[in-house]
């Protein structure tokens, strides 16, 4: 045993990650009698959930009555080009409104209609008004009140702490508990577990343009791979539309979707609204071919067909991408997002407020008065974990996830306003899944000594690797790599060329050194989570060579269709012995009755 | 690119400021300033942050004096020459450069009355009107930041009053569950009681500091003193007590 002193803990569920989907599990795993505690790398209430915008989607029918869970079902499929799980989507598409209530049940208070009932959003891919939303800071009002409602609960939280490794018990070959370290002291803490959730959030940080915050560096999706589990369809990362560009700090910080969905439009430099040169087949029967069309939409859905400005965020990236390449852009290399002339001052500061104050304050832009320049950044991981869709079980057992770092809901494209609400809804699922599993373990499983010794020394490395490779230079290395070799379009050549470059970056992780001592060291906190970065690299470029199509947030320039053959398939990565192997599973088989709802038009 | 000096403080209590010379661009915060001043010449600087847009409150410090979110304070405001100082906040104990120990914030979080919706309507839904929950949305903006808190001159100069008042972000809160239109349970007249709202003289510095904009103590401390000053000395409210019928609800 190493001479390391470790603070040890033991709970029935282990949630790792306290954004919405790691709260709503807490939460649900405390209602049920389990011991449970959260573990998250920032302070409480701090978790990337908070930067979420527009809303929440739900068919709740309160602005169209029309809408109902079929119809969100559809959107979703069709929204994520047929690859996602379809039970995931129905369960989603039918839970969704009960935990909008539930929210608002815990004190959230959403924006109503004229009638009290809460109002919804328009959002691309959505046929319907259908995101229940707090003004433009929605992910803010549901973290607050999963973090008060789990406050008043008395949920364990350990903040500021980082999970390094999963634990396995190698008889039983189920999960065992975790290790970590305080990131304040930098002391090392390992946690016993009768089942863990990870709620780990996406993986972004390895673009260099994202709007993704430093905690995106998918410890989750890595960690569970290396303890064993199935991913699934980690080819697929969405490019939202419209980040600011400009100034340079703000360039990859998100902006809503909501702008759209409240009457804003894309424009080039030409001032042409470009997006009605880019509607695909798949979506053109019920999208407007005119302006006026569009904009007669934006008052009476039944008046027109949706404005080609809010078709998925695929589509949207994409042209944004091209009318750049093809010289209309904006003087910052974006293109113009307008809503100064299309809506009142007092109706902008009123339903936007937070894009108002952003950016008058981080770019001296009125919003209110001019247009915003905007292009693509990195979001948001449709791949992740792959999950059982009733229980959210992984393929290791005791193994959870949720949220962002579970993959199967959303396919190859996630429709703007399916985070949130599939946060809830399958963290919830989560909780109640990892601690029925708890609830049928008597003992916890017994806690692998030697590789507690190794996962400590390779913690400590970068400590005894005097002079060695900058962490910092590193992980900029990888973002501005991935950023041009794996970014919104692809090619086989760079696609390999990356998986050249993962190798490198791999042999200089061995050298990686960083200043000072474990008392609150933001270097070594890096050094440890760039490990993560490039094995989720690897994932990612090597499913995305493997796919050789394009389809949602995945884009080959030297396959520039849809393959019918990969339409059928998800792309699986195991690590089996340090390897990372892909292979293709064909999808499960749709029940006729869903079947029917994208043949009735 | 031009280059600024900062004095940034190192270590923990006994630690000091270190001067330092870093390039910057016009565009850019101060928390580039200080991520390019990481990343290049001192590696283990302990700094907190998120969102760099305003809207998780992590990266809370003292800029020349002045509390303020390092994302949110533009280089744009600064001229080349100008020195700037960066400390951690001061009211809460310091851990390590620009991270301080905001721990006492989350206990006060767990003190503060929690809210108990009352019953939903006959179809399963709650029902609430646009203009009776915009106060209560103020109140939701709150990024917990803390510098109200850092701010505040009952806990900043006197510490040892850290036990008895909960700070102007849990004023806040409790104004939101006080004013919800669907609370249920926790205006009873002891519910404003213990918390230290009468520490409080009103001098509007959280308001002054508060980058969400939230005009804490007009709209919340100010109506929460009042609730408090009438449930205690309203006579037929007092008799009611003394005769246990029911609360003021």
């Amino acid at each position: 045993m190493t001479d390391f002193e470790i603070e040890e803990h033991e709970y029935d569920v282990l949630v790792i990650g306290a954004g919405g989907a790691g709260l709503r599990a807490a939460i649900e795993s405390m209602a049920l009698g389990c011991k449970t505690a959260v573990v998250c790398k920032s302070l409480f209430g701090k978790a990337h959930t908070v930067m979420a915008e527009g809303g929440m989607a739900a068919a709740m029918g309160n602005v169209y009555s029309e809408d109902n869970w079929k119809v969100h079902f559809r959107d979703t499929m069709r929204g994520g080009k047929m690859l996602n799980n379809w039970r995931m989507a129905q369960i989603h598409a039918q839970e969704a409104p009960d935990r909008v209530l539930e929210l608002e049940e815990y004190g959230a208070l959403f924006d109503r209609t004229e009638d009290g009932l809460i109002l919804q959003r328009d959002f691309g891919g959505h046929k319907y008004a259908r995101l229940a939303h707090v003004g433009d800071s929605t992910g803010l009002e549901m973290i607050r009140t999963e973090q008060q409602k789990a406050a008043s609960l008395g949920v364990k939280v350990f903040a500021e702490c980082t999970i390094n490794r999963l634990i396995l018990d190698k008889e039983s070959n189920s999960i065992s508990g975790a290790i970590g370290y305080w990131r304040e002291k930098g002391n090392l803490i390992l946690f016993k577990a009768k089942s863990i959730i990870l709620a780990t959030g996406g993986l972004g940080k390895m673009y260099a343009i994202t709007s993704n915050s430093w905690e995106g560096t998918g410890d989750g999706h890595a960690m569970a791979m290396m303890a064993g589990a199935e991913m699934v369809d980690m080819e697929f990362v969405q490019f939202h539309p419209t980040g600011m560009v400009w100034p340079p700090s703000v360039k990859g910080i998100l902006v809503t979707e909501g702008v759209r969905g409240d009457g804003g439009t894309l424009r080039n430099s030409t001032q042409e609204r470009f997006m009605f040169n880019y509607i695909p087949e798949m979506f053109a029967a019920e999208t407007a071919s005119s302006e006026e069309e569009a904009d007669a939409w934006y008052d009476d859905h039944n008046l027109g067909r949706r404005t080609p400005d809010l078709l998925p965020r695929d589509e949207v990236a994409r042209a944004i991408n091209s009318e750049v390449k093809a010289g209309r852009g904006s003087p910052h290399g974006g293109v113009f997002l307008d809503i100064a002339t299309r809506r009142s001052s007092e109706y902008i500061q009123k339903r936007l407020p937070s894009m108002y104050h952003q950016f008058m304050q981080l770019a001296g832009v009125d919003i209110t008065s001019e247009p915003m320049e905007v292009g693509p950044t990195c979001h948001y991981a449709m791949g992740g974990i792959k999950v059982d869709a009733e229980t959210e079980a992984s393929s290791v057992s005791g193994l959870f996830a949720a949220g962002e770092v579970a993959g199967g809901l959303h396919g190859a494209n996630r429709l703007g306003g399916n985070s949130l609400s599939d946060l809830v809804v399958f963290g919830r699922r989560a909780g109640k899944g990892a601690a029925e599993f708890a609830k049928g373990k008597n003992e916890f499983s017994t806690i692998d000594k030697e590789f507690i010794d190794t996962t400590i020394n390779n913690m400590m490395k970068p400590f005894e690797n005097e002079g060695g490779q900058n962490p910092y230079a590193i992980h900029k290395e990888l973002q501005d790599s991935m950023q041009s070799l794996a970014g919104i379009i692809r090619t086989e050549d760079e696609l390999i060329q990356m998986l050249n470059k993962i190798g490198e970056l791999k042999e200089k992780m061995k050298t990686v050194s960083v200043d000072g001592n474990r008392w609150f060291n933001p270097g070594w906190h890096l050094a440890l989570d760039l490990e993560f970065m490039i094995a989720n690299a690897e994932c990612l470029v090597r499913a995305a060579i493997e796919r050789k199509e394009s389809r949602g947030g995945h884009t080959r320039d030297d396959y520039p269709n849809t393959s019918p053959e990969l339409s059928k398939v998800n792309f699986i990565l195991k690590q089996i012995d340090d390897e990372i192997q892909v292979e293709a599973k064909p999808l499960d088989e749709m029940p006729e009755e869903l079947k029917q709802l994208f043949e009735d038009n | 690119m031009p280059i600024v000096e900062l004095k940034v403080w190192r270590g923990g209590d006994d630690g000091e400021y270190q001067t330092f010379h870093v390039e910057y661009d016009e565009g850019e915060v101060i928390l580039d300033v200080v991520h390019r001043l990481q990343s290049t010449q001192a590696q283990d600087l302990a700094v907190r942050w998120n969102c760099k847009a305003g809207k998780c409150g992590s990266c809370s410090a003292e800029v020349n004096g002045k509390p303020s979110l390092m994302c949110m304070t533009r280089m744009i405001n600064f001229t080349s020459g100008d020195v700037i100082a960066i400390s951690p906040m001061k009211t809460f104990p310091l851990i390590k450069d620009l991270v301080t120990d905001v721990a006492w914030n989350y206990e006060n979080a767990r003190k503060v009355p929690h809210f108990k919706p009352k019953e939903r309507d006959a179809d399963g839904k709650h029902r609430m009107m646009q203009i009776d929950i915009e106060r209560g949305q103020e109140f939701h903006q709150c990024i917990e930041c803390y510098l109200c808190q850092n701010v505040c001159h009952v806990i900043r100069d006197h510490p040892e009053n850290k036990e008895n008042f909960v700070g102007p972000r849990f004023f806040i809160q409790m104004a939101q569950v006080n004013m919800h239109p669907l609370e249920s349970v926790s205006q009873k007249p002891d519910a404003l009681e213990g918390y230290g709202l009468d520490y409080c003289n009103i001098t509007k510095c959280c308001t002054d500091v508060c980058p969400a904009g939230i005009k804490i103590t007009d709209n919340a401390i100010i109506p929460l003193k009042e609730r408090l000053i009438d449930d205690k000395f309203d006579p037929l409210r007092w008799l009611g007590r003394k005769i246990k019928i029911g609360n003021s609800k």
